[in-house]
């Protein structure tokens, strides 16, 4: 299996471990990413915020790398990096005019065939939870996980085309296959705060503690998501030391893939403890 | 001793939940002459009947008691379960212990078992003393009066005619149409009013088994189901409309103009004229308070022109005697007087109009042929309110309840005026939006959507005049803001209450309503469509406000129920009603002069007075002003009565 | 005309047809169920709550909407588009809100957020890709408020998340060409 690779700008940064891991459970998965040309930032937050126009084009430039490189379907790890891409994609396939300006400022002709699609739903969907299963080697045992969703991988639904908004199941179902018990919870779309997270540190913390509190309640020893400001927001914006992971790290995990160490050192929570207590170190 | 039997019913929790029905079923089954005491889950069931039909058979019950909810709810189920047993159905009594007991003392379980208990022993001192009885039959006119020719009384006339029915279709105005005749277009599908109008008016005009008669009343009703006597009375219209050929150049030589209530004071209208163009009849009626002749003899022009010599001054009110088995009253409604709504300006500020003014300005017959202007200088208003609410869903100074068709016209007012003034725009107040029928949510979204209605959530606290503009003082809850509109013009959505005079009807049919005036049913939501006195039926506005798809589902069904009445010629009549005991009775008469049904007459041979079985309703008046007890009641007889309040009173001191 | 009163104007549209051409949201089909705000993440902090931002466009109140926190503080979680059973996408609404007011010369009310906006599109222009480190100090340079919040960002930096060299994009040509059409286009 082959896809065109969207990294993002977190990918040697904030969510440095997400990169790594994924390349790694994807190698064994014998998935092929093959990394666009040249690839842009995504805009994120700010454009849309402030430039319309601009957080169009920009992921437009993406797309057509991608294009470009011919390496099947484009796939985005980052939850919010995917977002975007997909917004610039719902334009170009909705608005005309929109499509013929877009084309006209990124210089390019927009293929409609082209996939875009989000990690988790390559993991889930094109790799199958069979092939997942057969690479599991040191299942999850008595890990209580609490998945968290958030808002760009299921929001808005029309854009995203992924899941259930109010209740997904996507990393619910990979965990179980790796052998993790996922907890019933009622805060797994809900929104983190990221946006705000360097300008309203009393917000966000508000907004960041009510869900992982609620985690923690329903039971879970630890956090799972596939968004990349999610995780770094949810481990720097409590107090309560509840390990937040990225569902690539546990898939890593349980199929025992080397070197795992430099991802936990990584982690402003170092999940390692709670890991080892479960003979999964 | 009559062997007795006792069924308690649980009514789920109803009674169940309040009254200890097993310790009753008990205490009840150790009373003299009680065979037989159960209860259970649900008595009107089919297995719960089947208790009641398998103990007659085994046990060879004399008397029924079933002790449940009213009798108004299920006294038939159970009369025909024992009678499909082979027991008179007059041998079964219902003891309420639902309605009266267990609803009413829901925080009191004790009282309430005791108090179910005596209910139940005073209803078996009545069925030990209950006789078989035969149900009274009585022969029917199978003919209808219908009382209103708005699209209620229209509709019911053309289901009763098509069912087979003769129809008296009786109208006080000159023309059929009632209100909806003033409409332009209707909600939710905006289809013009007047085109579904005369389709059954022109049906109904042409039925053979449709007299109409306008300009008409009801003067006096005798009798009762089956077999009414109306006296009405047609008033003069000075048109031999026979001879009327519907030219209409008497209308235009007449040289007298008055203002047209029709049109809402928008138009004059002439001294002889027709209700509204192409009306059914289409032919005219002199109104004489404003004819010149009958004023001082001074014009005869409409005479001299008419070339069928159609007109009568001389022609009087005319009375006409008539038969039917059942009467609908479909009197329609009218708008809250505008005098009494100050705070509106409405009356004082000619630009300010109500629903039904405005409707005519939208009518394309109406009478600025359908353009929207202002009355005082006839410019095309730009900011324009639509207040809702007006009159309505103010329980203090004005009417309580909701008027049920304003949120959707005023949407269709507003979309029209849009439709007319793309430039204009309209604003609402409203409290909330109710658009509960089919396809209504959906058309005002869709209005609101495409056509940019403004609606501001709030009620206005006044209406004046300055600077040319109608100021409008109000609220938008939403915003928290005071808001005030320099607006052109403000159509007021004032509430709906019934047609003047309906207290009057009702009286004469005997009939009731409610406090505010509108007809009361027989049961919100069992008989809907009956009044409280039987043969008397009911559709339209006159019974609450409705809107058209309501009014007629309404006059259908009252038809429906007509037609099920009048399908044999023979009324089977409950038999509990009073008698006389002729060796006793003096011949006083004050039971002829106490009865409200005229049931009572004397018969003169004999020197006694007589029960008139057809009218009596068995509500006991007479039996109570009778200073010799020469009558009786059957089955509630002074010596029943005395025994099942003696019980109630001797428990009481027993406790 | 009674001053503590606010006159509705002639054209109360006028603000509400531009808003809804630039958001490409059907504002008039609102019916103020309060689903968005019910269900949004920071309308507890907001000064205009997202209904009644919408009410107030419909009533043309255009300077106390633009002028409000509420647009910075929306965090576009899309919670209310997802919900809204009128299929007004608010999330979209507020950008096109946020972008009218940066057009209009309106200063932020929530500064900061602006700033840290305008800072992260600096470093995308500069670089093609976001660097961390220099938006950040960009951003605090430009806000001038160097001590609030200090400490995510040091936890971060310890554990080696924020490089010190930026990874670059080599299609400048292409991305000077997007940034200068895109903003030339507004």
């Amino acid at each position: 299996m082959r896809f065109s690779y969207f990294p993002g700008c977190t990918d040697h940064s904030t969510s440095y471990e997400y990169g790594r891991s994924t390349e790694a459970v994807l190698e064994k998965l014998g998935v092929e990413l093959v990394e666009i040309e040249d690839w842009n930032c995504c805009g994120a937050a700010a454009t849309h915020s402030l430039n319309h126009l601009l957080s169009l084009c920009l992921p437009a430039r993406n797309i057509s790398k991608a294009q470009a490189a011919q390496a099947g379907p484009l796939v985005v790890p980052c939850a919010g990096c995917f977002n975007m891409l997909k917004r610039t994609e719902f334009a170009m396939k909705h608005d005309e005019v929109k499509r013929q300006e877009i084309e006209e400022i990124v210089q390019f002709t927009y293929d409609p065939s082209l996939e875009i699609l989000a990690l988790i739903d390559v993991v889930l969907n094109r790799v199958g939870l069979d092939q997942i299963r057969q690479k599991v080697t040191k299942p999850l045992k008595g890990l209580k996980t609490a998945c968290y969703y958030g808002c760009a991988l299921v929001r808005h639904p029309k854009i995203t085309g992924l899941d259930d908004p109010e209740n997904p199941q996507y990393i619910d179902q990979i965990m179980r296959a790796i052998g993790a018990e996922p907890v019933k919870w009622s805060y797994k779309v809900d929104c983190c705060g990221a946006d705000l997270a360097l300008t309203y540190g009393n917000i966000v913390q508000k907004m960041v503690g009510k869900i992982v509190s609620m985690a923690k309640e329903a039971g879970a020893d630890c956090m799972v998501t596939s968004c990349g400001l999610c995780q770094a927001n949810l481990e720097m914006r409590q107090d309560m030391a509840l390990p937040i992971f990225y569902f690539t790290e546990l898939m890593g995990v349980a199929f025992d893939v080397e070197n795992r160490e430099r991802w936990w050192r990584k982690h402003v929570i170092n999940p390692k403890g709670l890991l080892e207590t479960l003979g999964l170190g | 001793m009559k062997k007795l039997g006792v069924f308690i019913c649980h009514c789920g929790v109803n009674i169940a939940g309040t009254v200890d029905v097993k310790s009753v079923a008990e205490e009840v089954g150790k009373v003299e002459g009680v065979i037989h005491s159960t209860d259970y889950i649900y008595m009107c069931s089919e297995p719960g009947q089947q208790l009641i039909r398998e103990a007659i058979r085994e046990k060879g019950l004399e008397g029924v008691i079933v002790a449940c909810c009213s009798p108004n709810m299920h006294e038939n189920t159970f009369r025909k379960a024992v009678k499909s047993v082979g027991m008179n159905p007059y041998l079964c009594e219902i003891a309420n212990i639902r309605e009266q007991c267990s609803w009413v003392h829901q925080k009191e379980k004790e009282k309430a078992t005791e108090k179910a208990k005596e209910i139940i022993l005073a209803t078996l001192e009545k069925v030990k003393a209950n006789v078989s009885l035969e149900a009274i039959s009585v022969s029917i006119n199978r003919n209808v009066l219908v009382i209103g020719g708005g699209i209620a009384g229209m509709t019911a006339a053309l289901d009763l005619a098509e069912g087979g029915y003769e129809v008296i279709l009786l109208e006080k105005d000159q023309a059929l149409g009632g209100h909806m005749a003033q409409l332009s277009t209707t909600f939710p599908d905006l289809h013009p009013a007047l085109p579904d109008l005369y389709s059954k008016a022109l049906a109904i005009e042409k039925h053979p088994r449709i007299q109409l008669l306008c300009c008409s009343e009801v003067e006096d009703v005798k009798g009762y189901v089956g077999n009414f006597e109306l006296m009405l009375r047609k008033k003069a219209t000075y048109v031999d409309w026979a001879q009327c050929n519907g030219c209409s150049r008497c209308i235009q030589a007449c040289p007298v103009e008055h203002v047209s209530e029709f049109d809402g004071g928008l138009s004059f209208r002439k001294a002889i004229d027709l209700l509204y163009p192409k009306s059914i009849p289409n032919q005219p009626v002199i109104h004489r308070n404003f004819c010149r002749y009958f004023i001082d003899q001074s014009c005869k022009i409409c005479e001299q022109i008419c070339p069928e010599k159609a007109i009568r001054f001389d022609q009087e009110d005319e009375q006409i005697q008539k038969k039917v088995g059942a009467i609908v009253v479909a009197t329609g409604y009218e708008l809250y007087p505008k005098e009494q709504l100050g705070e509106y300006g409405y009356g004082t500020i000619p630009d300010v109009i109500d629903g039904l003014t405005f409707e005519r300005m939208l009518s394309p017959t109406g009478p600025t042929q359908g353009r929207i202007v202002r009355p005082s200088d006839g410019k095309v208003p730009k900011e324009m309110v639509f207040i809702q609410c007006v009159a309505s869903r103010d329980p203090d100074r004005y009417m309580p309840y909701c008027s049920r068709i304003c949120c959707m016209y005023t949407a269709k007012q507003a979309t029209v005026f849009k439709e007319q003034v793309p430039e204009g725009q309209p604003y609402i107040f409203y409290m909330d939006i109710r658009s509960d029928g089919k396809g209504y949510e959906e058309f005002l979204q869709k209005t609101i959507e495409e056509k940019g209605l403004l609606y501001l959530r709030g009620r206005v606290s006044r209406v004046f005049q300055d600077d040319g503009k109608v100021r409008v003082l109000g609220v938008d809850t939403l915003t928290g803001k005071m808001i005030e509109v320099a607006a052109d013009m403000v159509v007021l959505a004032t509430a709906i209450i019934p047609r003047d005079g309906v207290k009057e009807l009702a009286a004469k049919l005997r009939a009731t309503v409610d406090r505010h005036g509108f007809l009361t049913e027989a049961h919100i939501k069992l008989y809907p469509v009956e009044s409280s006195t039987k043969g008397i039926y009911l559709a339209g506005c006159g019974q609450s406000p409705k809107d058209i798809s309501d009014t007629v589902s309404q006059a259908s069904a009252t038809a429906s129920k007509i037609q099920a009445l009048l399908s044999t010629d023979q009324l089977l009549q409950d038999p509990l009603i009073a008698w006389v005991d002729e060796t006793i009775c003096s011949g006083c008469g004050i039971c002829v002069s106490i009865c409200p049904y005229e049931a009572r007459e004397m018969d003169s041979q004999r020197g006694i007075s007589v029960v008139h079985s057809a009218l009596c309703q068995g509500c006991g008046a007479c039996i109570a002003a009778c200073p010799n007890f020469a009558c009786e009641l059957r089955n509630s007889s002074s010596i029943q009565t005395l025994r099942m309040v003696d019980t109630f009173v001797t428990a009481g001191v027993r406790e | 005309m009674l001053p503590h009163r606010d006159p509705i104007g002639q054209s109360p549209h006028s603000f509400l047809r531009e808003v809804e051409k630039r958001s490409g949201e059907n504002l008039n089909l609102c019916y103020q169920c309060l689903k968005c705000t019910v269900g949004c993440p920071t309308a507890p902090y907001m000064d205009i709550r997202p209904n009644s931002l919408i009410r107030m466009i419909q009533m043309g109140r255009k300077k106390e909407v633009l002028e409000s926190s509420a647009i910075w503080l929306c965090v576009s979680c899309e919670t209310c588009g997802t919900r809204c059973p009128n299929q007004i996408d608010i999330g979209v609404l507020m950008d096109a809100l946020r972008e009218m007011a940066v057009d209009e010369g309106i200063h932020a009310k929530e500064k900061n957020i602006h700033l840290l906006h305008e800072a992260f599109i600096q470093s995308i222009r500069r670089g093609g890709r976001v660097h961390e480190a220099t938006m950040l100090i960009d951003y605090k340079l430009r806000s001038k408020d160097f001590f609030t919040d200090l400490l995510p960002g040091i936890k971060l930096f310890m554990k080696g998340k924020i490089p010190l060299l930026p990874s670059l994009v080599k299609g400048r040509g292409e991305m000077k060409r997007i940034f200068e059409r895109c903003t030339k286009a507004k």
